[in-house]
């Protein structure tokens, strides 16, 4: 994939030269209250939909709960991308690796527990990135080609160790009594976690007072919807959930704020200005692609421990690559990705709660809302085409609504890829990947 | 460069690639505890047998157009990832399509064909006008549309495609009348007096259309304006520009043709086997082509034999299982086969660019030597 192939970036912003209202968003948007703030309005728009149209799982505090819980493993997929992609290296091997994952963190959760099983998951996850390493930064093969490779590769490999050992008989050595597609349970709980005092859990023994419990008991419009919603995501909480979220800010910090990740992200945006200036770029690549797959080996291990607790062949169905889109849809940073894989985990947790199909249709007046704001925006900073096609795609998503009583879940999981691409097609030209994203550099030939 | 040198370095990639593979897939079959050659030479036994052969043809046709609708676009550097998605919906919608109606039999078949083909054709278009309209990145776009496409497949056969299956049967679409049918090639085998066993063997009669797809895919390519243009464009995008290419026009018909191409890759079974669309459709032939395409490096010949040994080692799993080993080192067996040989060519096409350049210098040095008075550039360009 040649470099020009990708979205340009914009260009930089020199102060005078911007529009008047353009410059007032851009200051709005970097408010460090700002994301808190829409947070909150969109919530207010959740609570209208779920009064009006009986949307109940809208703002159920077990859909922010499964929110978590589901758009973990696609927040661990997408924190892989990053430090691939911010290395230069294209990614598309994370389903590989996770399915990578998902087999070695059963194996080893079966015979020492779930917490071997995470590190097992996460050394096989990293497996898969060194394979990617190997072949991207050691022999120069084309990331997009290497990473179908190790897609293709990957299930073959678990197909394999499952037939070696869930298939067969269990023994007093061995794991066993599975079958090839199916891995018997992992034994031992993982730790949940309750917040204490917010949500009443325990402190040294002392069961805490539940306040957002108390505070949703009143039923005050809004506020009880919103301690609710608060309670949910801090109410039995797995520690590998926590563990998953805390990597945002970790990453964050590696990669902006230390000189190892400087050199990283420079790596990946000029390859021959940081070898230039004494940069080892193939070593900060091959760590890349190392902490790639570990973090994709993380997400499927938390498939394994948390979502079904055993292995299942094609248990990923897709999360890497959904992963990947919470990577472009965050626009190449941390907190873009949770954003990314917190919206695709919430719509999740709404198709697995809704019974009767109302609250997937209230979902999708949600999201023709949210557009509906995007054009005022869009509208506001001049850009008239952007504006237009979203406006196209709020008016089908209200007429789809008005049309239908229900909305079939199969449809929900086609939110994260459809976003993805709308953002692509409105937002294109503002995302900014790493320059030299997908480039396949080798030492001291010229560009 | 010279012409056995440059066979030397064609040949010499597939045949590294495959020795790496075979001590790769030695180690772990002795890990397993078996004899690699035992395994082997079980699993050229069992293939060689007419009806492994019949099955390896069958299994390598539908390989074998998702190759070229994979290299189509891979020619002009244009990633068509989503052969996968494409020819699953182009597969549910024309077996549906199909059993709508009844028409005589040439003109029936020809309308299933047709059907597969706009449907894959018009689902890679989006990628295709994504791209010139709004630069989005092709690998991104695909990659999220063989995800949509999972979901739109499973809605529409879930609520409005499917009937139920009867006794004993998974939910299908209704069945394709007889006149839609693709007839088996079996009487021109037995024709040319070759014996089929048993009498069902019934090799595709779409391996002809296979075989002419690959040969119109290497006219078009080799022999036509469209061929060079699409060639010009992947070696050297701006050359192609200035020479007059239009870059984008060429974008999205290459993305149309792909997924055209891509939507024929179910109907070899649909049409010659099942007759319906139900969940056990093939799965993963849109990656495994990825594969094919890559193993013959986009030429037919050597795509027909990608497809022709990935098909190989999925019948001569049963081999392996009659000599006691897991079937399943056949799955490692053709990622390894991927990795090794993209790798192979990789190194070998690096080394055979130094070498021509260490040549072109040579030359140079010579042409220097013999006409000394000749204005020549100083230094041999890198």
């Amino acid at each position: 994939m040649s470099v020009t192939a990708l979205p340009p970036s914009s260009g930089p912003v020199i102060p005078g030269s911007v529009e008047p209202v353009d410059d007032f968003y851009r200051r709005l948007m970097r408010e460090r209250w700002f994301p808190v703030a829409a947070l909150l309005v969109a919530f207010l728009i959740l609570v209208i939909l779920t009064n009006q149209f009986d949307a109940v799982a809208l703002t159920a505090p077990g859909t922010f709960r499964q929110m978590l819980i589901l758009g973990s493993p696609i927040l661990l997929a997408g924190l892989g991308g990053l430090y691939c992609e911010r290395a230069g290296i294209v990614n598309i091997g994370l389903e590989g690796m996770m399915t990578l994952g998902t087999w070695f963190a059963a194996w080893g959760g079966i015979q020492w527990g779930p917490w071997a099983g995470l590190g097992f998951g996460i050394v096989g996850g990293a497996m898969g990135g060194l394979l990617h390493a190997i072949a991207t930064v050691g022999f120069g093969v084309d990331h997009i080609v290497s990473g179908v490779a190790i897609n293709i590769l990957a299930p073959g490999i678990t197909r394999y160790l499952s037939s070696k050992t869930f298939a067969q008989p269990a023994t007093e050595t061995a794991v066993g009594g599975g079958s090839i597609s199916t891995s018997p349970s992992v034994s031992g709980e993982t730790v949940d976690v309750t917040v204490p005092f917010l949500s009443g859990g325990d402190l040294f023994g002392w069961k805490t007072p539940n306040i957002l419990g108390w505070i949703e008991e009143k039923d005050w419009y809004y506020i009880s919807d919103l301690a609710g919603a608060l309670r949910g995501i801090t109410t039995a909480i797995p520690l590998l959930v926590v563990l998953a979220i805390a990597l945002v800010p970790l990453t964050a910090w590696l990669l902006w704020r230390t000189p190892f990740g400087l050199r990283l992200r420079s790596a990946g945006e000029n390859p021959f200005a940081a070898d230039s200036l004494g940069v080892r770029v193939y070593r900060f690549q091959t760590i890349a692609c190392l902490a790639s797959g570990g973090c994709a080996g993380f997400g499927g291990a938390m498939l394994v421990l948390e979502t079904t607790g055993n292995y299942k062949e094609n248990q990923v169905a897709g999360r890497g690559f959904i992963g990947l889109a919470a990577l472009i849809f965050g626009n190449w940073r941390p907190t873009g990705v949770l954003a990314g894989a917190g919206l695709f985990g919430y719509a999740d947790g709404i198709a697995r709660r809704d019974l009767d199909g109302k609250s997937v249709r209230g979902l999708v007046l949600f999201l023709a809302v949210c557009a509906l704001i995007g054009v005022l925006i869009l509208l506001a900073r001049r850009m008239v085409t952007a504006a237009a096609v979203t406006a196209m795609l709020a008016g089908l998503m209200i007429l789809w609504f008005f049309a239908t009583d229900e909305i079939p879940e199969e449809l929900v999981f086609i939110t994260a890829p459809v976003l993805t691409l709308v953002v692509l097609v409105v937002a294109g030209r503002s995302l900014r990947p790493p320059k030299y994203d997908g480039y396949v550099w080798r030492r001291g030939e010229s560009g | 460069m010279t012409a056995s040198r440059r066979l030397l370095y064609a040949v010499a990639a597939p045949v590294i690639a495959l020795i790496v593979t075979l001590i790769i897939t030695s180690i772990v079959i002795l890990i397993s505890g078996a004899n690699p050659l035992d395994a082997f030479s079980n699993m050229i036994d069992y293939s060689t047998r007419a009806r492994g052969v019949t099955s390896i043809i069958n299994q390598a046709t539908p390989l074998f157009i998702a190759g070229v609708a994979v290299a189509i676009g891979f020619q002009m550097n244009l990633f068509n990832i989503g052969v996968e998605g494409q020819y699953r919906l182009a597969g549910l919608i024309a077996a549906w399509a199909g059993a709508q109606i009844a028409w005589p039999a040439p003109f029936h078949v020809l309308f299933i064909i047709v059907v597969a083909m706009v449907v894959g054709s018009l689902w890679a278009g989006i990628a295709g006008v994504l791209k010139v309209t709004r630069n989005v990145n092709e690998v991104i776009s695909t990659i999220m549309l063989n995800q949509i496409a999972f979901g739109v497949i499973l809605w529409l056969f879930n609520d409005f495609l499917r009937e139920e299956g009867g006794e004993g049967l998974a939910a299908h679409t209704k069945q394709i009348p007889r006149s839609g049918w693709m007839p088996s090639i079996d009487p021109i085998v037995e024709f040319f007096g070759i014996d089929l066993p048993g009498g069902r063997s019934a090799i595709y009669g779409f391996v002809l259309i296979a075989i002419a797809l690959g040969a119109f895919y290497w006219i078009a390519l080799t022999r036509t304006r469209f061929g060079f243009d699409l060639r010009a464009s992947g070696l050297n995008p701006n050359a192609a520009l200035t020479s007059g290419v239009n870059p984008k026009r060429m974008v999205v018909i290459t993305m149309l043709m792909s997924g055209a191409i891509a939507g024929l890759i179910g109907l070899p079974t649909l049409m010659g086997n099942t007759r319906f669309y139900d969940e056990a459709f093939p799965a993963g032939l849109g990656f495994d082509g990825i594969a094919v395409a890559l193993l013959g490096q986009y030429h037919p010949i050597g795509m027909a034999v990608g497809a022709l040994l990935f098909g190989f080692l999925d019948y001569s799993s049963g081999g392996l299982q009659l000599a006691d080993i897991e079937p399943e080192v056949v799955a490692i067996m053709k990622g390894t086969i991927m990795l090794c040989s993209v790798i192979a060519f990789t190194v070998v096409r690096r080394k055979a660019a130094a070498a021509e350049v260490r040549d072109a210098a040579r030359q140079m040095d010579e042409h220097r030597g013999g006409r000394p008075t000749t204005a020549v550039p100083s230094e041999a360009p890198a």
